[in-house]
């Protein structure tokens, strides 16, 4: 008998922050320097040296608790997190246990129809980097992350399927981007997330028995990763078995799960308060400041567009997805009323040239005016959508104004019915066959009989124009 | 003496702390944690419940800096102590994942 089972899902998420140094010391964050070349007595655990709090790192940690809706500790210590592993210099973490920065928050998913409750937020230092070589008896130890700020951000177990873990995923990352504490890059790991998973029948109050997934590194991988572990979690209870707890890393390449076999030991940290470290206390101050500071986030943005433009929500959800893009519409918006051409620029054009030559707008040479110019061509007739599109793209690439592209190249529409009877005139009677097949009634012939027209003016003809030119004249 | 602490106890710290302990080291520690737990009984006589826990015997607050880089060790001193290294890395025995 298949039973009927309830999802069960909480979501651990680590976010490097976007500071320039370390957590507790003066080392550079940047990635990809050379292994170990970023490391000093502080962030390697030599002893005698002592840790000193980076002040932007907290300021990231408030800003975030603020945006997912969280309780600002006004007093917050640090703890040390005992274990042994060679990624940890020191053989502890500093890390936060009591009294975290941030907690009891939420995050609201799917169109604001599900909300996923946040436990808590903590600061804590990044580990080092450990690299294995096939079939080596060593591994290799890089230090340069150790010791980075890292922030923890930990849900109740709300989720329910793997779609929503996916969602909960690209709301939190769109909005860690749009306060800027972190990059979000999910391949280069500078966002990793961790969700376990339980299933239990429909109904039960008890949990059931959670598998932790780790080695997630895009938004796909969340989605198909934790619905492969629903279907071999329910297959094993469908079967009679038992799940076992332990943790499972996702196999990208051959889309399964496999057992990581760690030793059997149980999580045994031992924290105990950071002595090296006094207290952060926020006050009203300073949590005024970054609450002043906090963005428009991509919800309530998404909500403006469609009530203050008239965006369908797709459209909204698009151009909200990054702060970048948002922002540019506004900005095109405030000159160009046409919002939904607006919109349609931005999620076509735009967006494939972003694709295609791998830029950030700001690298680009398109900029607010120049969309609102191009529209505003289109509309009055000057050019036809065809030129227009070419237009924008040697406006992106070279930043050259779409008027004197349009001058330079000879794309000026002809919208003259006097100059355009002519060209009709010869066309009917150059295809007199297809002409008599639409006046038989066959209105598919038209098409044939336009596209001969803009044959003819080099697709500068008004297609529009052209239309009812034919029409009038068969 | 009852005993607080188990010397099966000890020897799940001792294997946390990476210390192997001979059979003589497990008995004279778990001998010595149990004192030492005897202490903190005594002090817990104390009524303490209209006391706030203390994280930190210092009464300062807010030590922090501010974001900038400074210079890191030339990657020979950060290596200088390294059992073993390869290629600019510390080289550890096998970790399986
Ligand atoms: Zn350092």
């Amino acid at each position: 008998m298949i039973m009927e089972y309830e999802v069960v899902i909480g979501m651990e998420i680590h976010a490097q922050l976007l500071t320039k140094s370390k957590l507790f010391c003066g080392c550079s964050t940047e990635f990809g320097a050379e292994p170990n070349s970023q490391c000093c007595p502080i962030c390697l655990g030599f002893p005698g040296s002592l840790p000193m709090m980076n002040r932007k790192a907290v300021d990231h940690i408030i800003t975030t608790a603020l945006a997912l809706n969280c309780t600002v500790a006004r007093e917050s210590i640090f703890a040390r997190k005992n274990y042994f592993y060679p990624d940890l210099p020191k053989a502890y973490q500093i890390s936060q246990d009591d009294q975290p920065l941030g907690e009891k928050g939420y995050l609201d998913i799917m169109d604001s129809s599900r909300r996923i409750r946040i436990r808590r937020i903590h600061l804590e230092e990044d580990a080092g980097k450990l690299v294995h070589t096939e079939g080596e008896p060593f591994s290799l130890v890089d230090y340069n992350r150790g010791g980075a700020s890292l922030m923890e951000i930990v849900t109740e177990p709300d989720i329910r399927s793997a779609e929503e873990a996916a969602a909960y995923i690209t709301e939190l990352r769109s909005i860690l981007r749009y306060i800027g504490v972190c990059d979000g890059n999910m391949e280069e790991g500078s966002l990793r997330c961790e969700p376990n998973i339980s299933l239990r029948l429909r109904g039960a109050k008890e949990f059931g028995v959670k598998v932790e997934l780790k080695n997630i590194n895009s938004i796909r991988a969340v989605q198909r990763g934790v619905a492969y572990e629903v279907e071999r979690q329910s297959q094993i209870l469908n079967e009679g078995g038992t799940v076992i707890q332990e943790t499972r890393r996702w196999d990208e390449a051959n889309g399964v799960t496999i057992s990581m076999r760690s030793k059997e030991e149980a999580h045994d940290y031992r924290y105990f308060p950071e002595a090296d470290l006094v207290r952060v206390v926020v006050d009203n101050a300073w949590l005024n400041r970054m609450a002043a500071a906090l963005p428009e986030l991509p919800q309530a943005r998404r909500e403006r567009f469609i009530a203050a433009y008239g965006l369908p929500a797709y459209d909204a959800g698009v151009l909200t997805e990054s702060k970048e893009i948002g922002d540019f519409f506004d900005k095109v918006a405030a000159i160009s009323h046409d919002y939904k051409a607006v919109s349609n620029w931005i999620m076509g054009e735009l967006m494939r040239l972003l694709n295609e030559t791998g830029q950030s707008l700001e690298q680009t040479h398109m900029t607010p005016e120049v969309l609102a110019e191009i529209i505003a061509l289109v509309d009055k007739g000057a050019i036809n959508l065809k030129s227009a599109k070419e237009v924008f793209e040697e406006s992106f690439r070279t930043g050259k104004a779409p008027s004197k592209i349009v001058a330079d190249r000879g794309m000026t529409q002809i919208s003259d019915e006097a100059a355009l009877s002519g060209i009709i005139e010869d066309v009917i009677a150059a295809n007199s066959k297809v002409a008599e097949d639409f006046q038989a009634g066959k209105e598919a012939a038209l098409g044939f009989l336009v596209g001969q027209v803009m044959k003819e003016t080099r697709g500068q003809a008004n297609p529009a124009i052209v239309n009812k030119l034919l029409r009038e004249k068969l | 003496m009852t005993m607080k602490l188990s010397r099966k106890e000890v020897e799940h710290v001792a294997f946390l702390s990476r210390l192997a302990l001979n059979e003589r080291e497990a008995e004279e520690f778990t001998r010595q944690f149990n004192q030492m737990f005897e202490q903190f009984e005594k002090l817990n006589e104390l009524d303490t419940s209209q006391v706030e826990p203390t994280a930190h015997v210092l009464q300062m607050q807010n030590i922090l800096r501010q974001d900038s880089v400074r210079a890191s060790l030339p990657v020979d001193e950060v290596l200088a102590n390294a059992p073993d290294r390869e290629d600019g890395y510390f080289s550890v025995p096998r970790i399986m994942e």
